[in-house]
Parts: structure tokens; C-alpha cells; sequence
């Protein structure tokens, strides 16, 4: 036990003589919150909407007036399709194109169908769709009261309509910077614990300071926990400071228990070093073990459901994120933050991470060897 | 690790090292082949040979950092392929690269080292004052080791090896890089050291330092080829200094090596 706590002491002193760490741990979570959490959104401000107007007749002004009346809408009308329409969306100064057909009044005004046509620049799939989506609700809106104002009492011929009243449950205002923020602490608080710890590892390999310790009475398993403890630690305040920025500047909701949160992250963090110590007993240099590192991270931060939700994946994917800890994490921090769930809602997780956190500690342990 | 087993001496064997037919191969390579010999108590035992002849082979394979591929040796008492965690609280190693911790202070590199080799903190503050007064270091204990000059972290590195006053210092090509005062300063320090009644094993392949050791073993393709105190040696192969000594030792060897085929 004195071992460890020699061996933790000896971490925090080159730690915090590096002038890169304090740096490291309070600018890069500020930095990566602030930006991250706008940019990385889903969220459609504008859309640039180009409208063919063939028709030119009452009811295609109409609808031009009402979409250019909304914030949302950027709109520009010509009055024939050519080559232009095209040549907007490739040089992406317009990201769909409506077209009314001629005739299109009229045909109404018989009592015909008629249709009017969406393009859009669907390169990113999801905006195109959320555009879609709110363009023919706009169009549908407006095509009703016109309606209603052709034949007054008469709407809709008179059918009863059923009204979906949607009520967005755990985050009512749709807000989200509040569902990426969980996500981006998930980032790094992995980053902090499983990079930190494994590059400090293979830096003593490097620096030749490993062969010295090897000849010492260390053992192993004072060692490992000696290398961990401190950064797991650091990662846990890393936690609390990112809490603290996404209170501060997004009004984050902390609605589950913050014990249950900073339980389960411990939890974690140990899951995820060991892993990197792994990785670190793997490689000699600070190189490999970056290239490994790289690839770990980004397959499973990809797969984890930090931009995608994991139940659209295919079941494949779902299948391989049972091995995936960040998925875990994901998860979890969502659920206690926003959804305020309990021990017994995570619990699942809860135990699927302490089988990972024993199992990776017990790989990392048996992989570092004294012998050369 | 027993903590009570941190016996000094580790017993009263009159050969602190004892080693039988030890040999270790790396695929078809023999790096050291069946090499016996003893080192006693109190000796200044020096390892020669050029680079690649098995030196740093050997002492790992004593420090318990490599197992033997056959063979065996006890080092201050204790069995390396049984017991290598006991023969590590026994014993103190320097290698070349002097690895102190750089971004530690010369105390904190004392307390961090003296502390996992479970040093009590009253003898460690002691030893550690002692240590810094001797070493004349007085105002500068609180300076980062990578600010030092080289023979300064070198004589800093050896002071600490043997801290905890083990039964046996390896020191592995303690003095490669260094300029010739600083090397024949710290000669007098490994010698000042073993006059206090320390075993140390020390490798080189400079043969000026040979003289310095009580008794040698020169080493050629992982085999001993002669071994014995420097002016024994000298006396049997007929020759009047050390580089004389070490060219018709490796110059007979490879010849036989080209006899025998190997």
C-alpha cells in the first residue's frame, strides 16, 4: 500500500510539473465545449429555398409570401425552371428547390389534384429529410387554409381530423446542445483518463525510466493502480469542471443523482484505462500506441451514438457495441442528466462496466511484465 | 514481496553471486553461453568485453529482468529464476542511461527511490541527507535532475543505487559518454564505496577501468574467456598492459571460434 501511495505521489509531481497539463486540463475542455457543443449540431437554422414559380397565380404567391414570412426560409423566386435551378444547388447557394407547375391554380380551383415538386440537396441525408419534413408541413398548412378560405365552415370537407399533441418528454424545448454536451464530456473524461494514463506509461518506456523500475521490488500490481489512481483522479475533476461549464453556459439539467453519475464514471474510467494501459504495455512508443489509441477511439466514439442514436444502427453495429465502453457511457450520462433515471435504471450498465473494468485491469495487469 | 525478507546481505554466503552453466539464447543466437563463475563479498568484480559480447545479457539475466534459458544462479542468496522479486530487494542497479527521473528533483528522486525499496522514512531522510552532504549537493537537492551536468546525475544515480545499502550494485556501463576526469572521479567513488565492504559488478568496455577492479572477467561471444585479477591475468596470457590483454584474448577466441566452426 505504501508502495502505491509512493508511486502516486511521484505521478502527481510530474504531472503538475508539466507545463502542458494544468493547460491541458482546464483550457482544452473549455475550448472543446464551447465550440463542440454549437457546432456539432443537427439543429437546421436557414434554409436557402429556391421557388420556380410557373404558375405566377394567386395561390403560388400566396405560398411564396407565407414561406418567405418565416424566419427559417431564405427565398428567392424565378419565374421558369432552367439551368439555373440546378446551378444553385451545386454551388450550394440554395439547399432545395420548390417548383410550382403551371396550371397549378387551376387545376386546383377544378377540383384536381395537382403537385408541386421538392428538390433538394440531400448530400447530407438527415438535413434533407428535416428539410422535406418541414417544407410539406408548411405547404400542407398553407393548402388547408386556403382551403378553408375558398369554402368558409367547410374545411377539410368536413371530416373530424385527429390532433397529435406532441409533448417532448426529458427535453421539452428540443434543446440540442443539451443532448450533445453529455456526449462531449464523454470524450473527455475518456481522453483524460485512458490517453493520459497510457502515454505516461510508454513515456517512462522511452525515456529508458521502465528498466529502472523493472529492477526495483515494484510489483505489478502496485504499479498499475500507481499509474492509474492519479489520472483517475484528474478525469474525475475533469468531470466536475465540465459539469460545471455546461451549467454555466448551457444551463445543462442535472436532473438524476450526481453520486450515481461520479459512481458510475469511476466505474468507467477504470473500464477505459485499463485498456489504455493495455495498449500502452503493447507498444513501445509513444507512436504506436497513438496509432492504436486512434483507432480504438475513433471506431468506438463513432459507434458510441455520440451523433447517431444507437437504435438506428443496424443490429450488427448494436451487437458490437456491447463490447463498446464508450457506448456504455453515452448512454448512461444521457440517461442520469437529462432523463434523471436511477441506480435501477442503469443498472444493467452499472454491471456490464464492472465486468469490463476487472476484466480490462486484470488484461493490463497480466500484459505489463517486469522481464523484458 | 515479504517485506521481512529485505535481509541486507541476504545471508552469510561468502559468494554473493554463484552462477552455473547460465546461458540464455534469443532463437538460435546464444547471447551467453554456459558461463559459471563467483563473485565474493566485498569484491569489485568488472564485466569486459566489447559490445555484443553477452555483458548486458548477463547482468539482466542476474538482476531477474531476463530468465536463463538454462542454468542457474543465486544472487545474494536467492535463486533469479525462482526468486527474482526477492534478489531485486537485494540488490541496486545503475545503468547506462542514468534513469533518474528528470522532471524530479535530485530529494524527490531520492525519497521515490528509497521509498519502493521500502526504506523507513526516518533511515530514508537520514541516508538521503548523508548521501547529499557526501556528494557535497548542499542547495541544490531541490533542482530538477535535468538541469544537471552529466557526471553530476551520474554520480547522483550511483549514490542512490546504493541508498538502501544492498547486497549487490550492478552498475552497467556506468561511465559510457563521459569525459576521462569525471569517469576517474567516479571510479573513486565506486572504489570509496566498496572500501565500506559494498560487492559491486560493474561492466565496461574501456580496459583502463579494468585496473581498477579486484578481479575481471573478459567476455567474447557469451563465453568467459579468461578470468582472474587483472595482473594474474595479464601475467598468464603474457602481455604487459590491458588493451594488450583484451586484443589476444578476442584475437584467440575468434580464432578458435573459425577452428571449431562455430
Amino acid at each position: 500500500m505504501r508502495t502505491i501511495l509512493i508511486i502516486i505521489k511521484k505521478e502527481f509531481l510530474q504531472i503538475f510539473r508539466n507545463h502542458m497539463m494544468l493547460p491541458m486540463i482546464f483550457i482544452i475542455p473549455l475550448v472543446q465545449m464551447l465550440i463542440l457543443v454549437y457546432a456539432a449540431t443537427m439543429e437546421i437554422k436557414r434554409i436557402d429555398l429556391l421557388v420556380i414559380d410557373r404558375d405566377n397565380s394567386q395561390y403560388s404567391r400566396g405560398l411564396i409570401s407565407k414561406l418567405s414570412g418565416m424566419k427559417i426560409y431564405r427565398v428567392a423566386v424565378i419565374p421558369t425552371a432552367g439551368k439555373e435551378a440546378e446551378a444553385r444547388l451545386l454551388d450550394n447557394s440554395a439547399d432545395a428547390v420548390l417548383e410550382i407547375p403551371p396550371d397549378c391554380e387551376r387545376l386546383l380551383m377544378q377540383r384536381q389534384n395537382s403537385s408541386v415538386q421538392l428538390r433538394m440537396d440531400a448530400v447530407n441525408g438527415m438535413a434533407a429529410g428535416i428539410i422535406n419534413q418541414y417544407t410539406s408541413l408548411t405547404i400542407n398548412n398553407y393548402h388547408k387554409k386556403w382551403l378553408a378560405s375558398l369554402m368558409p365552415g367547410n374545411a377539410g370537407d368536413g371530416l373530424r381530423q385527429i390532433r397529435v399533441i406532441p409533448r417532448y418528454w426529458y427535453n421539452p424545448g428540443l434543446n440540442y446542445k443539451h443532448y450533445m454536451l453529455p456526449g462531449i464530456l464523454v470524450i473527455l473524461v475518456t481522453i483524460m483518463g485512458m490517453f493520459l494514463s497510457a502515454i505516461n506509461l510508454v513515456r517512462e518506456k522511452e525515456m529508458g525510466t521502465i528498466e529502472q523500475i523493472n529492477v526495483t521490488p515494484i510489483r505489478r500490481i502496485h504499479f498499475i493502480p500507481g499509474k492509474l489512481i492519479p489520472f483517475w483522479i484528474i478525469a474525475l475533476a475533469e468531470l466536475s469542471f465540465g459539469l460545471t461549464i455546461g451549467w454555466l453556459f448551457f444551463r445543462v439539467p442535472v436532473r438524476g443523482s450526481l453520486l450515481l453519475l461520479f459512481g458510475f464514471t469511476s466505474v468507467y474510467l477504470l473500464a477505459v484505462m485499463g485498456i489504455g494501459l493495455f495498449l500502452a504495455a503493447l507498444s513501445r512508443t509513444q507512436q504506436q500506441l497513438m496509432f492504436m489509441y486512434f483507432f480504438f477511439m475513433l471506431t468506438f466514439l463513432l459507434m458510441s451514438g455520440l451523433f447517431t442514436p444507437v437504435e438506428s444502427m443496424p443490429q450488427w453495429a448494436q451487437t458490437i457495441n456491447h463490447i463498446n465502453p464508450f457506448a456504455y457511457f453515452m448512454r448512461v450520462i444521457r440517461m442520469i442528466l437529462l432523463k434523471g433515471s436511477g441506480f435501477r435504471d442503469i443498472l444493467p450498465e452499472f454491471v456490464s462496466m464492472t465486468i469490463y473494468a476487472v476484466a480490462a485491469l486484470t488484461l493490463a495487469v497480466w500484459r505489463y511484465r517486469k522481464t523484458i | 514481496m515479504d517485506e521481512q525478507d529485505q535481509s541486507i546481505s541476504g545471508g552469510n554466503t561468502e559468494h554473493v553471486v554463484e552462477a552455473h552453466d547460465l546461458t540464455k539464447r534469443f532463437g538460435k543466437f546464444t547471447a551467453v553461453n554456459r558461463i559459471s563463475f563467483e563473485v565474493c563479498k566485498g569484491e569489485v568484480f568488472g564485466l569486459l568485453g566489447a559490445n555484443g559480447a553477452g555483458k548486458t545479457t548477463l547482468i539482466r539475466m542476474l538482476c531477474g529482468l531476463l530468465r536463463p534459458t538454462e542454468g542457474m544462479a543465486r544472487v545474494v542468496g536467492y535463486d533469479v529464476v525462482h526468486h527474482p522479486e526477492r534478489v531485486k530487494f537485494s540488490i541496486g542497479y545503475m545503468s547506462q542511461q542514468f534513469s533518474l527521473y528528470e522532471d524530479l528533483t535530485v530529494a524527490e528522486n531520492i525519497r521515490f527511490f528509497g521509498g519502493i525499496y521500502g526504506m523507513k522514512k526516518k533511515d530514508l531522510a537520514q541516508a538521503g541527507e548523508e548521501m547529499i552532504r557526501k556528494l557535497r549537493l548542499e542547495g541544490i537537492e531541490n533542482r530538477l535532475i535535468s538541469t544537471l551536468p552529466l557526471g553530476w546525475k551520474q554520480r547522483i544515480a550511483f549514490s542512490i543505487a546504493v541508498l538502501h545499502r544492498p547486497g549487490l550494485v550492478f552498475l552497467d556501463e556506468p561511465t559510457s559518454g563521459v569525459d576521462p576526469v569525471t569517469r576517474r572521479q567516479f571510479w573513486e567513488m565506486i572504489l570509496e564505496t566498496a572500501r565500506e565492504g559494498f560487492t559491486i559488478i560493474v561492466t565496461t568496455h574501456y580496459m583502463d577501468e579494468a585496473e581498477y577492479c579486484d578481479r575481471i572477467a573478459i567476455m567474447t561471444h557469451g563465453n568467459i574467456a579468461g578470468l582472474d585479477s587483472p595482473e594474474n591475468l595479464q601475467s598468464q596470457f603474457n602481455v604487459s598492459s590491458m588493451e594488450d590483454l583484451f586484443w589476444k584474448i578476442t584475437r584467440e577466441r575468434e580464432t578458435a571460434d573459425s577452428i571449431t566452426g562455430i
